[in-house]
């Protein structure tokens, strides 16, 4: 048998300020970064929000020999252009849409469709620039029947709007704070009140953190990086309940020890499982993110930050902060009783909500 | 356990493993040998699972919303509105307005109405009785002479231009989700003076049917027929009817045509100049906007009409009316043509029925034009063209393979660290995947991206359930209590936390795809799936397995774990 992580004994409550600690830190430099680059004038905003959620341009193109997919990528990224989608036309196939997010940070609200026609005339000039790599355009009245030598033609430019506007937004925010409160009464009624927030709480925490990222390094947010932050929740509450699950289980089986022992060593025992879990995803995750491409790389992106947050959320801040309010509880319940027997009632003070539920086979 | 109990098992996972197999690579008709190629079964998979616009393509139509037919409408309904209003008021003494008539522009930008008056010296109280009755508040007075006009300037054209895109916005969107296209992208196109819509919609089996679908207009109206008029009797021709009039048709009656269709001869009867006609008075009793719901019925199974209710405002003035009307006839007109006119029996407040007999996809159709509301204005296409997957073709390959790549990671790992009990979760998360898919198409799901993302999150669970009772089995193990022991222990405390997790996760799933729509829901349906069905693999067919072992060698010593 090959094991990993026997017998491993470390104390993580112990740690448990160095934990938030750094939490906390990594969410002020998102915060910063999102406040500071929003009020910067002329600057970049909080997010780098791509075109399905800002609008942005679409040329559509005629080829004399269309270009590999990859190929024309490259000509566009050569020119600043990383985020561009290409659609090609299946009924017409020496035709490509090229849909590319607003070049300039215009103050005016694209989602209405109100794009200037400077953006929309900026983005052709743009794509004309890539496109020149491979060979001159057909310009002006000129065809590719008619100009023998040139190699495509732009035959138009649009400005689109969003696809997911605020609307889709907004209900994105909406359902998974829905979400969050089915999970919170569900955990509540299973385990208790103080698990659940530590449960909820790391789910925002592995959230923020995701965005925190996105604001710092400024990656492209757009219509997969939601499902991937749906997943990450779904990854996030999956973690605290393996957990709180072993706790509740240590509680039942080791009436007199104490919750912070029971709650390490809860840890230490389910670590092996964390660790082969989240790493056997992670793993899959970081494939995505290095081979998958580069329209997928926000998705995988979140992926791969909120996958590896979430394993260390919940070790590092679901559990204590579940183990750490109930022992606040604790402690106001023991408050009138000798200071000798303190602490051994506060660890089944702590433990009464817990235990009054038996584990259910 | 007993063989027999096993057997059961067995059988069970095989009959299972053979229909996933089945829906997710088998055909949709008499097998031939053909499917059983390589190239037969991709096929068969590409047409058996729908996927979204991202991954697959599908038909990219722009249309315009002629906005210039919005406002000419507008205008001619202000111009009938002021007029009315005009004659209708009298002066400080009683006497009627010197109005004589009325007449609008329409056209090249330019929206007037012009009021005809014999008298300037009252055009003051012409307009106050006009505008106290008749909204112009965006539009501009001018009197000179014996004319009054109002005319649309040019920033109150776009405004009302651009609120009619965006509600015909809204009720396409409303149109196509009704009809089931899944997960279509809906924006504007252009900048805002186009007018112009972009609708992509994943590979739609009928679009031409669609496209009638979104551009179809369908005003229902509930109005009295005239006391002059019998729908036993119908004129013969309009003329007839105008001639019954009096010769010219007074502002308070529209002559349409009276139209009891034969049975699915739509086209047939579309080419014959209609023969009877009937006389209504104007405004309508109610109009489609008052429609609640409306929804196509039969009792033959053949003919179809469309039962509709109305809305609370609507069925109180539609009450008020048929309780005085009683004896007299309604007319049911759809799209300019008096459907039926029935005798009103009593007073009948919300409910009512279009009897047309109409085939069953035009009573649908009918129905959810109906429900989803009037287009402000007609629309017209403008580009159409099929498109490939918006995500594009070469990063969806990569994508693709990078998954592969990484599935392949997770199953030499676990074969790696479990061993023989590695082969156990290696089956169950392929049973797992077939399965999902297979769930998907039976739903007739469409795949996108972020229900890719769901089923990456399912098998993740899948593999963690098997970590889980691996662990736990484990640790049963090194604690000393004998392999058979261990197993039972360690799947049965294993299972309260899948348990718990599974659940949580699908409490939350639930509400998002409640309350989410489009990409959230595609994200929801594929995780709820995949874990109800990994309930399934992870526990009951892993266990089967165990079980095997253990009853081939009942005292076993070591297991390969």
């Amino acid at each position: 048998m090959f094991n990993l992580f026997q017998n491993i004994h470390i104390d993580w409550l112990g740690k448990r300020r160095v934990f938030i600690g750094i939490s906390i830190l990594i969410m002020l430099a998102g915060l910063i970064s999102a406040v500071g680059r929003q009020l910067t004038p002329g600057g970049t905003d909080a997010f780098n929000l791509g075109v399905d959620f800002k609008g942005g341009s679409v040329v559509t193109v005629k080829f004399r020999n269309k270009p590999a997919d990859d190929d024309i990528r490259t000509a566009l990224n050569a020119v600043g252009i990383n985020d561009a989608i290409l659609q090609s036309s299946t009924n017409r196939p020496d035709e490509m849409l090229i849909r590319i997010p607003l070049l300039e940070n215009t103050s005016g609200d694209a989602a209405n469709g109100d794009i200037s026609k400077a953006q929309v005339e900026k983005g052709r000039t743009t794509v004309k620039q890539a496109l020149d790599t491979f060979g001159p355009e057909a310009e002006g009245e000129a065809t590719l029947d008619t100009a023998p030598n040139a190699a495509y033609k732009i035959i138009g430019t649009d400005s689109v709007g969003a696809i997911a506007g605020s609307q889709l937004r907004n209900q994105a925010v909406t359902a998974t704070l829905l979400g969050c409160i089915g999970i919170l009464l569900f955990i509540a009624f299973r385990y208790d009140w103080t698990y659940a927030a530590g449960a909820v709480i790391a789910v925002f925490h592995d959230v923020l953190m995701v965005l925190a990222f996105f604001s710092v390094f400024q990656w492209e947010v757009n219509l997969t990086v939601i499902a991937a932050i749906l997943t990450i929740v779904g990854f996030s509450v999956n973690d605290s309940i393996v957990i709180f699950d072993r706790i509740r289980e240590n509680l039942a089986a080791h009436r007199h020890d104490s919750l912070f022992k029971i709650t390490n060593d809860s840890i230490n025992q389910t670590l092996s499982r964390t660790v082969i879990t989240a790493g056997l995803v992670i793993l899959s995750v970081l494939s995505l993110v290095l081979f998958g491409g580069e329209v997928l790389r926000s998705f995988s992106l979140a992926l791969l930050v909120g996958l590896t947050l979430g394993c260390y959320s919940t070790i590092a801040i679901a559990s204590p902060i579940a183990i750490w309010w109930q022992d606040k509880l604790g402690a106001a319940d023991v408050a009138e009783t000798l200071a000798p027997q303190r602490k051994e009632k506060m660890a089944s003070a702590a433990r009464k909500s817990v235990a009054r539920r038996p584990v259910t086979r | 356990m007993s063989n027999r109990g096993l057997w059961i098992r067995t059988a069970i996972i095989v009959v299972i493993l053979l229909g996933g197999i089945y829906l997710v690579f088998g055909p949709r008709r008499v097998p031939t040998a053909a499917d059983f190629t390589w190239q037969g079964i991709k096929n068969n998979l590409a047409e058996n699972v729908h996927l979204g616009l991202d991954l697959r393509g599908g038909s990219h139509l722009v249309m315009r919303v002629q906005v210039e037919k919005y406002l000419k409408t507008l205008t001619e309904n202000n111009r009938e509105a002021a007029l009315n209003a005009a004659k209708e008021a009298k002066d400080a003494d009683g006497k009627p307005l010197p109005v004589v008539d009325a007449s609008s522009v329409a056209e090249n930008g330019t929206y007037q109405i012009n009021l005809n008056v014999s008298d300037p010296s009252q055009n003051q109280a012409i307009v106050d009785a006009v505008t106290k009755r008749v909204d112009l508040r965006d539009w501009n007075e001018t009197s000179s002479g014996n004319t009054i006009s109002w005319s649309l300037p040019t920033q109150a054209q776009a405004r009302l231009s651009d609120s009619a895109v965006e509600q015909a916005l809204k009720i396409i969107d409303g149109r196509i989700n009704k009809f089931g296209v899944t997960e279509p992208t809906l924006q504007r196109q252009g900048s805002s003076n186009l007018h112009q819509i972009l609708l992509q919609m994943p590979g739609v089996e009928d679009p031409e049917r669609v496209k009638n679908l979104i551009g179809s207009e369908s005003h229902l109206y509930l109005m009295k027929v005239a006391d002059n008029s019998d729908p036993s009797r119908p004129f013969p021709t309009k003329e007839a009817a105008v001639q019954a009039l009096g010769g010219t048709i007074p502002p308070n009656r529209v002559v349409l045509p009276y139209a009891e269709r034969e049975p699915n001869t739509k086209d047939a009867q579309a080419n014959k100049a209609p023969d009877k006609w009937l006389i209504l008075e104007t405004p309508a009793v109610v109009d489609g906007s008052e429609l609640r719901d409306a929804s196509p019925t039969s009792r033959t199974g053949s003919d179809y009409n469309i039962d509709f209710h109305l809305k609370p405002v609507g069925a109180q003035a539609f009450g008020e009316w048929t309780g005085k009307s009683v004896g007299k006839y309604l007319a049911i007109v759809l799209n300019d043509e008096v459907k039926s006119a029935p005798v009103i029996r009593g007073q009948i407040f919300d409910q009512g029925q279009i009897e047309g007999k109409f085939t069953k996809e035009t009573a649908d159709d009918l129905a959810l034009t109906l429900k989803s509301g009037a287009l402000p204005a007609p629309i017209e296409y403008t580009e159409e063209r099929t498109v490939g997957p918006s995500l594009g073709a070469d990063s969806i390959r990569a994508g693709v393979e990078a998954s592969l790549g990484g599935l392949a990671l997770v199953v030499v790992f676990m074969l790696f660290y479990y061993r023989g009990a590695g082969v156990n979760a290696v089956l169950a998360l392929i049973l797992n995947m077939v399965l999902t898919i297979a769930a998907l198409i039976v739903i007739g799901s469409t795949l996108t991206l972020p229900g890719i993302a769901g089923l990456i999150l399912g098998i993740g669970m899948a593999v963690d359930s098997n970590v889980l009772i691996f662990e736990r089995i484990r640790e049963e193990i090194r604690l000393g209590i004998g392999i058979p022991e261990s197993i039972r222990l360690g799947f049965e405390r294993a299972f309260v936390t899948i348990i718990d997790t599974h659940v949580t996760t699908i409490i939350s799933s639930l509400i998002l795809y409640v309350t989410g729509s489009g990409p959230i829901r595609g994200f929801a349906v594929t995780l709820i799936l995949g874990l109800l069905i990994n309930l399934f693999t992870a526990v009951f067919v892993s266990r089967t397995i165990f079980n095997w072992e253990l009853a081939r060698n009942p005292n076993m010593q070591r297991l390969s774990i």
